[in-house]
């Protein structure tokens, strides 16, 4: 018998490390031989703390929000006595948020221990790696990439084969296969996890990618705000060269490869290729104009590939079982399975993988069980800061690239933020354009300044100061960025403001010329009043920060709207949810 | 290395001692494309970067003391002033943000009294507005960082993160 906690970053958030503690503790102090274990994300994240018990048979029963003041239930119930404790068992339905996805890239996240290569081996781990390099050509490794259709999973969707074929006919002996691991984009963690939760797969995928081009060194970027699996992939690459599938003449071949690992130090810019690469040198991570391609002229201007975590994540499975069984999923020119974060006001977040080709309705009322606080459906944000806002209009529509693309946002690197009727879509161009304005690496005039004038724009019709022909105004701004940008950041740091404008444009206008917020959330246009819910017990009048409140003890209080500034202390601070905003 | 200029604003104090540095420079300074992880190993060790150790680092490697300082500036994780003992790095993810991460930062800001990217007076804590931590699911969040390691905290309110916040000061007074 075993326990095993999930302990990814999520996880430990909510506190699995506590609860594992506990469980030691208590297995310790009863005087059980039991063994507590821990595993990467299991993708429920809103289960977490999560604890699976493994009996002697093999049987997995799976608790759920596991704090450690349950643990001693779990210890007597089931530990000692073989009886499960199904109050704190997994439902039926959770357990179909897991068995509605089809899991390749995060086939083994939360099954296996991350830091233990032996349990990756015994799920045959390295098995792709040792057919590649003792019985394929490179040809051949690039042929079966081919077939399976993977495309790029980091935003742009590029043939894999392509890339690495390029790589491979490029002349030079010195080659380099580079992971972009710096996931920059806010609202994505699929990365994360697959490094917290699976790091073989990731240095399995780069060798197999290294073997395909020809490159005996492999560089993997990570973000420095990931310091979980930063480590986690230390402890993995250390673990593979003592097990010879990194290091010198692989499986007693001619064929050398090893990886280092450099943190970045965060600039969303080095998602793009060639600022990456600025990055890896040591230098500000700024893009330059293409060609030559990293694949000619990469790092240290060597020939160069670079893919994605979840790109590479595929790689192993593709091999071990034929790319035409990866072909054979999602749809005619977007293949195989693509892992989703699904967050915002969903009731159920997490990640997933399921095939492509799914519709937005089938992901967000399928798996995620539809709105928080069973609110209306507004809109999807997919592909962070250069994708857009899907309408609920265009709920059926089928997520693959070819179709999300057709609506004006983009697949992306995979985040799916679900918004309900109170978030203000003017506000989320805004909050977009404001992160997009601070990621300027400089180089652009139009990007750098024109990004802050939009800002400037968006940021006055959520003030109340909307002026007739901001809207005009916008949308040149957007078509200059585009048109005067260099790099994929630039010429798409406009689509939020472009995709809610094509949308929601009345939204837009409510906030111009009605000083209006239809989803109420923007503070300087509502109108606080009190409603006859009202008990009379003082505290807002107190916590009115410009004394704009009046009433008598036990009696109604009425705001002085004159004096109210809109900071919202006042609904804060009432019990009786008496204030509404209007 | 006095800094020779009376009206400088760099902060230099002309101190040289920074002994502890050397083994990292003897791993780094040769080695091509090292100035990041220079940079960032110095950073763990002074908990920032100041004008002194980008100048004993120009010295040691023969990069341009300009130059380091262009690339320190550029990326986000580098500081060129001191943090409290406790760096809080507060999410604002998309996911986040339409939690209601403003509505924590409020909170922070009122209960310590600073705004983003201050410190404390009694340099306890510092806090940093970060693009996203990656645990989206649990928004909002944010990240506690000690020399230590760190902590991270999710599904906040405005009054869980003031208790938070209390409990850490109650600890450190």
């Amino acid at each position: 018998m075993k326990v095993i906690v999930g302990q990814g970053s999520c996880g430990v958030a909510t506190g699995a490390k506590k609860t594992a503690d506990e469980f030691e503790h208590q297995i310790k102090e009863k005087g059980l031989n039991i063994f507590v274990d821990k595993t990467g994300c299991i993708g429920t994240c809103y289960l977490e703390p999560i604890v699976d018990v493994y009996d002697d048979e093999g049987k997995i029963t799976r608790y759920v929000r596991v704090q450690p003041d349950m643990v001693s239930e779990i210890v007597d119930k089931h530990l000692i006595n073989g009886e499960i404790a199904t109050n704190l068992e997994i439902s039926e339905v959770d357990k179909e948020f897991i068995s509605k996805q089809k899991r390749i890239v995060l086939r083994n996240c939360g099954l296996i221990n991350p830091e233990k290569i032996e349990e990756y081996i015994a799920v045959g781990g390295y098995e792709a790696t040792r057919k590649v390099i003792t019985s394929m050509t490179q040809d051949e490794v690039i042929e079966e990439i081919k077939v399976s259709g993977l495309r790029g999973r980091g935003g742009a969707g590029f043939p894999t084969w392509f890339k690495w074929n390029a790589a491979k006919q490029s002349p030079g002996k010195e080659k380099y296969i580079v992971c972009n691991a710096d996931e920059g984009d806010p609202g994505a963690f699929m990365d994360r996890s697959v490094l917290e939760g699976d790091p073989h797969t990731l240095i399995e995928g780069m060798i197999i990618g290294g073997f395909a081009i020809g490159a005996s060194e492999g560089v993997i970027y990570v973000r420095a705000e990931y310091p979980l699996a930063i480590h986690r992939l230390e402890l993995a690459m250390e673990q593979a060269r003592k097990n010879g599938f990194l290091g010198k003449n692989l499986f007693g071949t001619d064929f050398s490869f090893d990886l280092r690992i450099k943190a970045g130090a965060g600039a969303f810019v080095c998602g793009e290729e060639t600022a990456l690469i600025a990055s890896l040198e040591g230098e500000r991570g700024m893009p330059r104009l293409k060609p030559p391609f990293p694949a000619q002229k990469g790092y240290w201007q060597k020939p160069t590939n670079i893919n994605n975590v979840e790109t590479y994540a595929n790689i192993a499975w593709i091999i071990l079982n034929g790319g035409s069984a990866f072909g054979a999923m999602g749809t005619e020119k977007s293949k195989g399975t693509k892992v989703f974060a699904l967050a915002g006001k969903i009731k159920k977040g997490g990640l997933i993988e399921v095939p492509m080709g799914l519709s937005l309705r089938e992901i967000i009322y399928g798996i995620g069980e539809g709105i928080k606080n069973d609110k209306e459906f507004k809109a999807v944000q997919m592909g962070g800061p250069s994708g857009g806002c899907i309408p609920v209009e265009l709920i059926d529509t089928l997520v693959d690239y070819e179709h999300i693309t057709k609506t004006g946002a983009i697949v992306g690197s995979g985040g799916m933020i679900v918004m309900d009727e109170s978030t203000c879509m003017v506000d989320m161009a805004r909050y977009f354009l404001d992160f997009t304005r601070k990621e300027s690496c400089g180089k652009c005039n139009y990007y750098r300044i024109g990004t802050k004038r939009m800002l400037e724009i968006l940021e006055r019709i959520t003030q109340g100061k909307g002026k007739d022909g901001d809207i005009e105004l916008l949308e040149e701004l957007a078509i200059k960025i585009k048109e005067g940008s260099l790099c994929g950041l630039g010429q798409t740091a406009p689509n939020p403001v472009l995709t809610t404008l094509k949308y929601f444009r009345n939204e837009y206008e409510d906030h111009i010329y009605n000083k209006k917020c239809t989803a109420k959330s923007c503070k300087a246009l509502l109108k606080f009043t009190i409603t006859d819910k009202c008990v009379g017990c003082t505290l807002c009048a107190k916590k009115c920060p410009v004394n704009a409140i009046k009433g008598e003890l036990k009696g109604k209080h009425v705001i002085d709207q004159d004096l109210c500034i809109q900071c919202g202390k006042c609904e804060e601070s009432c019990k009786f949810n008496a204030i509404e905003r209007d | 290395m006095t800094c020779q200029n009376s009206n400088c604003q760099c902060g230099s104090k002309g101190t040289s001692d920074f002994s502890e540095l050397t083994p990292v420079l003897e791993e780094y300074a040769k080695v091509p494309g090292s100035l990041i992880t220079i940079l960032q190993k110095a950073q763990d060790l002074y908990g920032y970067l100041s004008m002194d150790v980008i100048n004993y680092i120009a010295n040691e490697t023969g990069i341009k003391a300009a130059k380091i300082y262009g690339v320190a500036t550029f990326y986000t994780q580098f500081r060129m002033k001191p943090i409290g003992k406790y760096l809080i790095m507060l999410c604002q993810g998309t996911a986040c943000h339409v939690n209601g991460s403003k509505m924590i930062e409020e909170a922070i800001c009122e209960e310590l009294k600073i705004k983003d990217g201050e410190t404390t007076e009694d340099g306890i804590f510092t806090l940093n507005n970060v693009a996203c931590l990656g645990c989206c699911s649990l928004a909002p969040v944010m990240m506690v960082k000690t020399v230590n390691g760190e902590e991270t905290y999710g599904n906040l309110t405005k009054e869980a993160v003031r208790i938070i916040l209390k409990e850490i000061r109650n600890r450190e007074s």
